[in-house]
């Protein structure tokens, strides 16, 4: 089974600051880290290729300094490393990024299975799996956090529920994303560390993937940003004490004063 | 400071230390307070290939040095004493066998050492028979081709965890010291079976307990080296093993330094952060320094036992005391820096303090390191 698990390279939030001036991340000095959920789809990539056989590829778009990303998934058990760059894919909305990665993985000769963070800590959007899923034309579940069996070349597979999970039946080729529960990610091994130092991460570029200019980066965007603000902070607030019907008796009058 | 690692050994401390700051330091006050074993960590480490890293290569290892291993131990030891007790407890399990053992052995047990999926632990200790190793009793006889091994270990760590032992008995006391033999024993072996699991003051998280060999029959394959060598193999052990010791009290001082640091920076009394004291700046700058050289003089002996095998006591003796006394004192004064704060379980210091004890005993009292050390000056001045 040939794997591709599609990675993003993100600030690392916990030392995330909005620029105050331009209302635009402020990434000077920022750590960037892999997309933390996209660590699980890995994770589960490999065990996959463990359990079962194949290669996983290591795939991400985003700009040069993504090389490092990739190296440690290999360092992580990836077998090969794909960076998708260009110019051309910058301001890059998630249908221009479905676009791109779709050409990429075609241009790569295609996969039985495609895996994905269930949404990237840095945007929150949650469609590039989904959008990658139908323009792959692949069966797709969203928020997978079990893979029991692979069976007449299709994946038993556990999806998450707000109350509950379901029991799917996943036919291949198919692009999963996964929720963190699936797994514990490893941490790189030294002789994958080795491997990471040597290896030759391929890089693509839009003529490579034999992409139409026009479906790329802000120009294959629909998606237009008019307005970027930090919401105020408003940290006042209310206690109201006392028994059940004297804080009624309390909202009502602060109600009543405020309409 | 820059000690110029290469990059093979910076990619050793890089791996080590993810898996302290992912694996390790999230868990260790629990299983500290469990006083359970980390079973899942030693995993992870053996995942991450460092369970093979003093093994040569020919076995399935990494062919590292003892510098190699200083250096992941030194990182685990930042995140628990205990824990990292858990994964050097193996080394000195497995250095018999590679020091001393003959190809066949080494085939069968080092290969399964070195993929982590087995755990090794060394037996020497026993009631009478601790800092005087001469005291012991266990016995091993030979019975047609079985060796019978009757007597108990005391105080054994990875006991009870781990699948095969290196157990020094006697096979012939009229010999004295050149009387004892050392052996592999397998936790399935008829006979053996386990005491009680001890409860200790720090490293909660190691497992030590007693061995039991009750007419333990084994077959007479697995007796390490020859007859009457388990003396020689039981110093070469240790003189091997001590810089692991050591390291964990570099680990275990930085550590402790970072905790202390880092609060005075934060904690305000008297309208100043606690670090603009001179009071604590010095206790600050002692840790600090007594640190950094304890972490120089292991580093330096760890390179000297690789280089020069046959002349390894002192120096393996010398960084054994100075560094594990620097882990006492230094977790001591970190303590302190934290004050009322550092007393509590809510902040890791305590247990370092309490984890830092055991450096300056196990594996040879600091005492007994002073002897080897005296003895060397004594043969090295001849007037």
């Amino acid at each position: 089974m040939r794997i591709v698990c599609c990675l993003k390279q993100v600030p690392d939030t916990k030392n995330i600051r909005l620029d105050p001036v331009t209302n635009t991340l402020s990434r000077d000095g920022v750590v960037s880290i892999m997309n933390p959920y996209d660590r699980h789809a890995l994770e589960e990539g490999v065990r996959l290729k463990e359990r079962f056989g194949g290669t996983v590829v290591a795939l991400t778009m985003g700009p040069p300094q993504a090389e490092e990303m990739l190296r440690e998934a290999v360092s992580c058990g990836a077998d090969e490393a794909v960076l998708v760059s260009d110019r051309a894919f910058a301001g890059s909305d998630t249908w221009a990024t479905t676009y791109t990665l779709t050409m990429a993985i075609k241009a790569i000769g295609g996969c039985e299975l495609v895996l994905c963070g269930k949404q990237a800590i840095d945007g929150d959007t949650a469609q590039v799996g989904p959008g990658l899923a139908q323009r792959l034309d692949f069966a797709y579940a969203s928020y997978a956090r079990k893979i029991h069996a692979l069976q007449d070349n299709a994946l038993l597979v556990q999806r998450m529920m707000d109350d509950g999970y379901d029991e799917l039946r996943v036919s291949l080729p198919a692009l999963l994303t996964v929720v963190k529960e699936i797994n514990e990610p490893r941490i790189p091994s030294l002789k994958g560390k080795m491997r990471a130092k040597k290896v030759e991460v391929l890089r693509l570029d839009a003529a490579a993937i034999a992409a139409d200019p026009a479906c790329l980066g802000l120009a294959g965007s629909p998606t237009k940003v008019f307005r970027v603000f930090a919401p105020e902070f408003r940290g006042e607030r209310t206690m109201l004490v006392g028994s059940a019907q004297e804080q009624v008796r309390q909202l009502a009058a602060i109600l009543e004063a405020a309409v | 400071m820059d000690y110029f690692l290469t990059e093979e050994q910076q990619m050793i401390v890089d791996v080590a230390r993810q898996i302290t700051e992912e694996k390790i330091i999230p868990c260790r006050a629990e299983l500290d307070e469990k006083e359970e074993f980390p079973a899942s960590i030693i995993r992870d480490i053996a995942q991450a290939d460092l369970a093979g890293l003093y093994i040569a290569e020919q076995y399935g290892g990494y062919g590292g040095g003892t510098f190699d291993i200083v250096l992941a131990l030194e990182q685990l030891a930042r995140g628990c004493v205990g824990i990292a007790t858990s994964f050097a407890a193996n080394a000195l399990g497995a250095y018999p066998i590679i020091l001393a053992g003959d190809e066949t052995m080494k085939e069968r047990y080092l290969p399964m050492i070195a993929r982590g999926e087995k755990l090794v632990a060394f037996a020497l200790t026993e009631a009478n028979a601790g800092s005087d190793a001469s005291g012991i009793q266990t016995t091993a006889v030979l019975d047609g081709d079985h060796w019978v091994l009757n007597g108990t270990k005391q105080w054994i760590t990875n006991g009870g965890e781990a699948n095969f032992y290196s157990v020094i008995a006697i096979t012939d006391r009229s010999k004295g010291p050149r009387g004892a033999s050392m052996f592999v024993v397998e936790d399935t072996d008829v006979g053996f079976s386990y005491g009680q699991k001890e409860k200790k003051l720090g490293i909660r998280a190691s497992s030590t307990r007693e061995l039991i060999f009750t007419n333990c029959r084994i077959p007479n394959d697995r007796m390490i080296g020859r007859p009457g060598s388990g003396f020689i193999t039981v110093m070469k052990t240790l003189d091997k093993s001590r810089p692991g010791i050591a390291i964990l009290g570099v680990g275990l001082a930085q550590a402790a330094l970072d905790e202390a640091a880092v609060y005075a920076k934060q904690r305000v009394q008297f309208g100043k952060p606690i670090i603009a004291f001179q009071a604590v700046q010095h206790l600050l700058a002692d840790m600090a320094i007594q640190t950094e050289a304890a972490r120089a003089l292991v580093y330096q002996a760890a390179k000297h036992i690789d280089a020069h095998p046959h002349d390894m006591s002192k120096a393996s003796s010398m960084c054994k005391v100075f560094a594990t006394d620097v882990a006492m004192k230094v977790t001591v004064d970190a303590v302190q820096v934290l004050g009322g704060y550092g007393y509590m379980r809510d902040y890791p210091v305590e247990k370092m303090m309490r984890d830092a004890k055991i450096l300056q005993i196990y594996e040879g009292t600091n005492q007994i390191q002073r002897n080897v050390i005296g003895q060397a000056l004594n043969k090295e001045y001849i007037v």
